[in-house]
């Protein structure tokens, strides 16, 4: 069998871009959590908060430092990848994505420092000040980033010179149609995720009996957001997709299993998208609905697949199948933001087992949602990459296959190796919980998260403190 | 108002890689130098020197090639699938010997895996580094703007060479490292392989700068066409200077000037490979202005640029000043 370099390449990037995403949106919900636990610790003055911000803060620096070592492949792999798609686009949105680089580079250089190892050195307000920084300092990464991949999806402001983008308009590139909509939903999306960990985490130690204190406040703090957020995400999914129907209405098709525009818009609960016989296998569909979705219309009609030509169709099942797994976490998260709400107006938030036990296995639900997310929007692109102006076969780079397929077998073994390591560390960080006082900090200043997460490590573990790198260097003299 | 431009981004770029090569040398150094200690206290106080440092040294590197392909998108697209296989070994490299960091403390007494681990990615990484760069100057082949050879056009004896140099390179800065920041065994180690490592590198700086102009016509043009030669011939002077300030230094158990003396070599070496390319950025006929992006491209991410730079290289500074000092044998883990 010939080995297609365009798929393993695909696949290559799909595998490590998958891999950096889960740890930024944790990164950008935590750092807002943090913030919000530290603005309430100053106003109220309970201790709890700090120590839940503490507690948190540690797990925000294992999962920073997962995203910093997966970020670093990524900025190389466009070059390495799609050399002709980053000719092609890198006067356009190549520095988009130099300022998100920038922006965490920045970042990490200053405020997170202070957030990591500055609590017996600064001031409470300086820290406070310093996570809220932080907190935007993540979603503005995830504005240039996401501005890119939006220009990327609807790209305006730009004029084709010589077979290359060239930029004409700023703004215009930045805030492309679908960028408002990207945007919002992607950050909509990591608080809802962080909210959810934060759950499983209170439900698991309330479960357990520990920590009761702080894993109340989670509880209390983590519906609240889940009640709020998890709607939120499905007003701003739908009007996502109504920006997409007008803008990729073949993705939109792909993602409906809608066939053509003479069929109705039924909304397809389930079924098997057959692309041989144009129809959905085992269908169930509530009539109608579909339509009124997307035309605001019980009647109204809107473009299926055969309206296009078959070239132009994305994997069919692939994208149908994505978006159901999203959508029916979404609509999950939204029933167990209103059952925690019902339980906390009876006063039983604390008390429900069976609430308790459902979400402490929740946590990885929003990461899923996140993935299955990005898998629509991506693959619902194809065969562009950038849409309707450079298809992803024009976009690789002159590598054999065989270049590709070992390095990607690297990538999965080394890639399996951290991943599992750091999953391990954050679970055994939770296990430790939050700590009951302030502990002394090292004596030197570590400036980087890995040497924080270090440290947060060999507290979980239980190691004494300083048997590792950044433990007491000698203190500065003079 | 057009041609400054990719000047001043060149400018920028090659501040970033030297401050990688410099910054990351020396920990890379750390890990190459590794095996040569057998106690695990050494290797413990060894590590705990660069503990601090490594990541954030890294991060130079992310500027590099993300602004390499800000600034000069069509030579990222043309260098890196010519370099995939050492680009992509280097990336994965770090990544494994980034972890090994954290991970030997954790695994301990158990850590044995977790020690190959960080000097086999510390070496990798800097061999491979060494490949890049001497691919790169021997030339990339070049059609329609495109990469125009094969997987492995970069695996010449040349290219190799460079790769072997890069690591004797990074492990006499290692060495000095070793002397200016610990005491004790682990100092000695650093003062007993720092002289044979000067040799090397002083070898190898020889054979690169014999080799290039021997096998590139425009390398030779460059330094030895006349009125050329009388300006540049202070560089390998000044190069053997200082090499032979850095052996005395050892030798007379001065403690900072060693390293300070490494960190100058490797300048004055990449000065010399700067005057034999300029202005070439994919050797041997892409140049800055060929490569560049649009100048508005280039102006909005300058824009941000140089205010945050200064931002970072102030920070950088800061920390090596709040880390100042020596650490002393078993001070690092107590
Ligand atoms: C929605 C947010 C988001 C998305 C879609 C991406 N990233 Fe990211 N990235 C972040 C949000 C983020 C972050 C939250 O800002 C990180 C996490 C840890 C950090 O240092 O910043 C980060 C880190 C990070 C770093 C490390 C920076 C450093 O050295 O500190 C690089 C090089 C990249 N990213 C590059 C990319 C590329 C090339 C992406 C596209 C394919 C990408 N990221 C997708
Ligand atoms: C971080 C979340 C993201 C995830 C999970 C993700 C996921 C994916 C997946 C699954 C593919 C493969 C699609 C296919 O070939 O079928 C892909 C392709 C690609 N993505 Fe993303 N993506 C993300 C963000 C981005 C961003 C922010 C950019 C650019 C700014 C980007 C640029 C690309 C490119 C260039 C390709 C390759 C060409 C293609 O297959 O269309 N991605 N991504
Ligand atoms: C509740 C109902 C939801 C609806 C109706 C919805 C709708 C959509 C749509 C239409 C897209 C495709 C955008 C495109 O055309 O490219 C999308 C993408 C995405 N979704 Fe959802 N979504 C929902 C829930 C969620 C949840 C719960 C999460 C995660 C916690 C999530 C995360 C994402 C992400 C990360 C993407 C890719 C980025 C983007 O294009 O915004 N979604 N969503």
């Amino acid at each position: 069998m010939e080995l297609d370099p365009v798929l393993l390449a695909r696949i290559q990037f799909a595998f490590t871009v998958s891999f950096h995403i889960i740890f930024p949106a944790f990164t950008i919900g935590l750092s807002a959590f943090i913030a919000v636990l530290l603005l309430t610790w100053m106003r109220t003055g309970a201790e709890k908060y700090h120590r839940l911000a503490r507690f948190w803060t540690k797990i925000f620096a294992v999962s920073f430092a997962m995203g910093v070592v997966s970020g670093i492949v990524l900025s190389y792999q466009f070059g390495t990848n799609w050399s002709r798609f980053s000719e092609f686009s890198g006067n356009v949105i190549g520095p988009l994505i130099g300022y998100e680089v920038l922006t965490a580079f920045y970042l990490e250089a200053t405020f997170l420092g202070i957030l990591l190892f500055g609590w017996n050195r600064f001031p409470p307000w300086l820290i406070t000040t310093a996570s809220v920084l932080v907190a935007i300092g993540t979603a503005i990464s995830a504005f240039w980033i996401l501005a890119a991949n939006s220009w990327m999806q609807t790209p305006t402001g730009h004029e084709i010179r010589g077979g290359i983008a060239y930029p004409v308009d700023w703004l215009q590139i930045i805030f492309n149609p679908s960028f408002p909509y990207r945007f919002a939903h992607m950050l909509n999306a990591a608080y809802l995720t962080t909210a959810v960990v934060v759950l499983a985490v209170g439900s698991r130690y309330l479960l357990a009996g520990r920590h009761n204190e702080e894993s109340r406040t989670m509880l209390r703090m983590a519906v609240g957001m889940i009640a709020v957020s998890a709607p939120l995400q499905l007003v701003i999914g739908d009007m996502h997709g109504l920006n997409t129907l007008e803008h990729q209405p073949v993705k939109v098709a792909a993602m409906e299993g809608h066939w053509s525009e003479r069929d109705p818009g039924h909304l397809v609960l389930f079924g098997l998208p057959n692309e041989e016989t144009r129809t959905n296998d085992y269908q169930i569909a509530i009539p109608h609905l579909g339509a009124l979705i997307l035309t605001h219309d019980w009647d109204g009609t809107y473009l299926g697949l055969t309206d296009f030509p078959e070239e132009e169709w994305p994997p069919v099942a692939n994208v149908f199948f994505t978006f159901r797994i999203m959508v029916g976490i979404g609509l999950l998260l939204i029933a167990t933001g209103f059952w925690g709400l019902y339980l906390w107006w009876r006063g039983r938030l604390f008390d429900s087992r069976f609430f308790l036990r459902s979400t402490s296995f929740m946590w990885p639900l929003g990461f899923v949602a996140i993935l299955t997310g990005w898998f629509v929007t991506e693959q619902g692109r194809q065969p562009w990459v950038v849409y309707g102006l450079m298809q992803t076969a024009d976009g690789t780079s002159p590598v054999p296959a065989a270049s590709i397929a070992g390095t990607l077998a690297l990538f999965v073994f080394i890639y399996g190796i951290v991943f599992a390591t750091g999953i391990y560390y954050i679970n055994r960080l939770i296990n430790a919980g939050p700590k009951g006082e302030a502990t002394d900090a090292a004596a030197g200043l570590p400036n980087r998260p890995l040497s924080a997460a270090e440290e947060a490590t060999r507290e979980a573990t239980g190691r004494p403190h300083g048997q590792g790198p950044g433990g007491p260097l000698t203190a500065p003299k003079g | 108002m057009e041609w400054y431009l990719p000047v001043i981004w060149a400018g920028l770029i090659g501040t970033a890689v030297a401050m990688y090569v410099i910054l990351d040398g020396f920990d890379l150094g750390i890990g190459i130098l590794f095996p040569f200690a057998r106690k695990e206290e050494d290797r413990d106080l060894m590590m705990n020197s660069v503990a601090p440092f490594w990541d954030g040294n890294e991060t130079w590197l992310v500027l590099g090639g993300g602004g390499l392909w800000v600034a000069f998108p069509l030579a990222y697209s043309i260098i890196m699938p010519a370099l995939y296989l050492p680009v992509i070994g280097m990336l994965l490299a770090l990544v494994f010997r980034g972890v090994s960091f954290e991970f030997r403390w954790v695994a301990k007494p158990t850590h044995h895996m977790w020690d190959i681990a960080f000097t086999g990615g510390s070496i990798v990484a800097a061999f491979l580094q060494g490949v890049i760069l001497g691919g790169l100057l021997q030339g990339i082949d070049v059609a329609d703007g495109q990469y125009a050879g094969g997987a492995f056009d970069w695996l010449t004896p040349f290219s190799l060479f460079v790769g072997l140099a890069v690591v004797a390179g990074y492990a006499l800065l290692g060495a000095t490292w070793l002397i200016m920041r610990t005491s004790g065994p682990v100092q000695e180690l650093g003062r007993r392989y720092a002289p044979t490592l000067l040799l090397v590198v002083l070898a190898a700086m020889g054979i690169i700068s014999l080799w290039t102009p021997l096998s590139i016509g425009r390398v030779a043009e460059r330094w030895f066409a006349t009125p050329n030669i009388f300006f540049l011939w202070p560089i390998p002077l000044a190069a053997l200077l200082v090499a032979y300030g850095i052996w005395r230094w050892v030798e007379r158990g001065r403690e900072v000037l060693p390293f300070i003396g490494t960190i100058l070599l490797f300048l004055l070496g990449y000065a010399g490979l700067v005057i034999s390319n300029v202005p070439y950025l994919v050797p041997p006929n892409l140049t800055f202005w060929d490569t560049a992006a649009a100048p508005s491209s280039q102006i909005f991410f300058l824009m941000g640029t140089i205010f945050l730079l200064p931002m970072v290289l102030g920070y950088t500074a800061f920390v090596y000043w709040v880390f100042r000092g020596k650490i002393a044998p078993g001070e690092g883990y107590h």
